[in-house]
């Protein structure tokens, strides 16, 4: 519960808002009005030179969910959340339960590494993993010729079937470490006395793991999801620096093809209502997800 | 409760299967930026022959990673300093003053922390084009502190709302105001909420691409990510060269996550919801 904040004697009310007035500023005119200014332009058509925009009502809308490439895209965002979200978390998970409630000796040392994908920029990301998928020089190639399965030694990320897994599996990698540290930081709160009871009661560590450690887990899982599906749904960078979206629109994702209608096609009401759309989504499925996170809490309480 | 060896050497096992994952691709073109094409073909994850750091002169000279260096640093400390600053006093506010208007304004400035760069992006060039802003680092700077300061206000707010009481009375009997009360009371113990605060924004801020890379076009003008992004372009054969340009542009987080984990882990694991 906040506490009441009392004002000094003599101070005006309003004193917190001259605190407030700078940041508010900032906030307003870079970030929260353009927001604004995405959705009032995405019911218009626009080529972003000239003076003529025309009030087009929500045409681009219908035109969006009526493209292919649209649906192309978000069901690869789809794709992504897989690699992105619950294949790393199964993978945090698993980890998280493997090493569970002791202390192991030395274990600062993998976490410092298993964090590190977290801080690279993703572009550094990309020029890494496009090295290791090099259909010639990669290590990925070098290592299959190696072992005899050179037959499997395609260009990952010059393949219609094979780009979209090879880019995704980029994010799990990056994901893993973050969601197994997340809920290792969650697993120090469970009371060990729910293990002993279980253990007494007969239940096997699988099922001691499927009704303690997960259910404990919900918070973290929560954040674990959040984070990493809205990571999933905006991916821009990892896409950029790898494929372009290709081969073909086999890597297209939603984050691209606003980029691409607006900057390179200069359709700016469509890429609007794009954007616009992807933002939605976005919220929608935060909110979806802090809403089961807080029904837990109350469950809980 | 300590494991015995027996249960400990699986563990190690698995996990050193989990990190070597993660380690290995860095490793490997880590070495890489110190050898030649032929040695990176020969052996990907082998140590190179001789420490050259010819590559890295290279890169930074005909690269031109001097200058995107040069501009993600200047881009990353404005965003930093303003943002910290503009957070503290807007989170004292939300945290500890009477704010009236409090109860609309705190969703208002949550959405900015919730929505991605792509919603705002195509206003927001329009909006710099209008000012004469495009093609300076002003139109990376402004967006990235407005969106850090979302999340900054939020960060100090619940600091603040957490700050003991007591100090505060006891600041208020001695006579001090509510900006000394928050520079010379609050700020020196907040030092751990704020140093979080200054490596997660410098973090967003160095490795920041899609704003950088649609405001600018004056190849002089690129920050890091966005140079290494068309340098691959040019010379994506050449992996040493690519190796070194990598390194340049990572290495600065990866020190500061060295020396700052434990403020890092916290504020990313703190709900820090946001890529």
């Amino acid at each position: 519960m906040a506490r009441v904040k009392y004002r000094y004697p003599g101070e005006s009310r309003w004193k917190g808002w001259w605190y407030v007035l700078p940041a508010l500023t900032v906030y307003l005119l870079f970030t929260f009005l353009p927001i604004l200014e995405t959705i009032r332009t995405s019911f218009y058509q626009w080529d972003g030179f000239s003076q003529q925009k025309t009030w087009i009502g929500f045409a681009n809308y219908l035109e969006i969910f009526s493209d292919p490439k649209f649906h192309n895209a978000l069901r690869n965002n789809l794709v992504f959340v897989i690699f992105y979200s619950i294949i790393p978390i199964l993978i945090g998970l698993f980890l998280a339960s493997l090493l569970s409630r002791r202390p192991i000796p030395g274990f600062a040392f993998f976490r410092t590494a298993l964090f590190l994908p977290q801080v690279i920029s993703m572009v550094v990301v990309g020029v890494v993993w496009r090295w290791m998928f090099n259909p010639t020089s990669g290590p990925i190639n070098i290592a299959l010729n190696w072992l005899g399965l050179g037959r499997f030694a395609i260009s990952w990320l010059g393949d219609f079937t094979w780009a979209l897994p090879a880019v995704g599996s980029i994010g799990t990698w990056v994901q893993y470490g973050f969601c197994m540290i997340l809920f290792l930081a969650g697993m120090q709160r469970i009371q060990e006395e729910y293990y002993e009871a279980a253990s007494l009661d007969g239940a096997n560590a699988l099922n001691q793991f499927l009704h303690i450690t997960v259910p404990s887990l919900r918070s973290e899982i929560a954040v674990a999801l959040v984070t990493t599906i809205i990571a999933a749904l905006r991916v821009f960078d990892l896409v950029y620096t790898t494929t372009r979206g290709g081969p073909g629109e086999s890597t297209m994702v939603t984050g691209f093809l606003i980029y691409r209608s607006a900057f390179m096609l200069n359709r700016i009401g469509y890429a609007a209502a794009l954007a616009t759309v992807l933002t939605l989504i976005i919220l929608i499925i935060s909110l979806l997800i802090r809403r089961y996170q807080r029904h837990g809490v109350e469950e809980d309480a | 409760m300590k494991y015995p060896w027996k249960k400990l050497l699986p563990r190690y096992l698995i996990l050193t299967v989990f990190m070597l994952l993660v380690l290995l691709p860095l490793w490997g073109m880590f070495t890489s930026a110190f050898k030649t094409g032929v040695e990176v073909m020969a052996g990907p994850f082998s140590l190179p022959r001789e420490l050259s750091l010819q590559n890295f002169e290279q890169a930074w000279r005909v690269g031109r990673f001097s200058v995107f260096f040069k501009n993600s640093v200047i881009v990353a400390t404005t965003v930093v300093v303003s943002s910290v600053f503009l957070s503290t006093l807007s989170g004292y506010a939300f945290g500890s003053l009477p704010l009236p208007g409090k109860t609309w304004l705190y969703p208002l400035m949550l959405i900015g922390y919730m929505v991605p760069f792509e919603a705002v992006i195509i206003p927001l060039y329009n909006f710099m084009d209008k000012l004469g802003l495009t093609e300076t680092l002003w139109a990376l700077i402004l967006p990235q502190v407005g969106l850090s300061i979302s999340f900054g206000t939020m960060w100090m707010a619940s600091f603040f709302e957490n700050a003991p009481e007591e100090l505060t009375d006891a600041a208020a009997i001695d006579g001090c105001s509510r900006w000394q009360t928050l520079w010379y009371i609050l700020f020196p113990i907040a030092k751990p909420a704020v140093t979080t605060l200054i490596v997660l924004i410098f973090m967003w801020t160095w490795n920041e691409f899609l704003l950088a890379l649609v405001m600018v076009q004056n190849e002089s003008l690129r920050t890091l990510p966005v140079g290494l992004a068309f340098f691959q372009g040019k010379y994506t054969a050449n992996i040493p060269l690519m190796a070194a340009g990598a390194i340049i542009v990572a290495l600065p987080t990866i020190l500061i996550y060295i020396l700052f984990q434990r403020f890092f882990i916290r504020g990313m694991l703190g709900g820090a919801v946001k890529g």
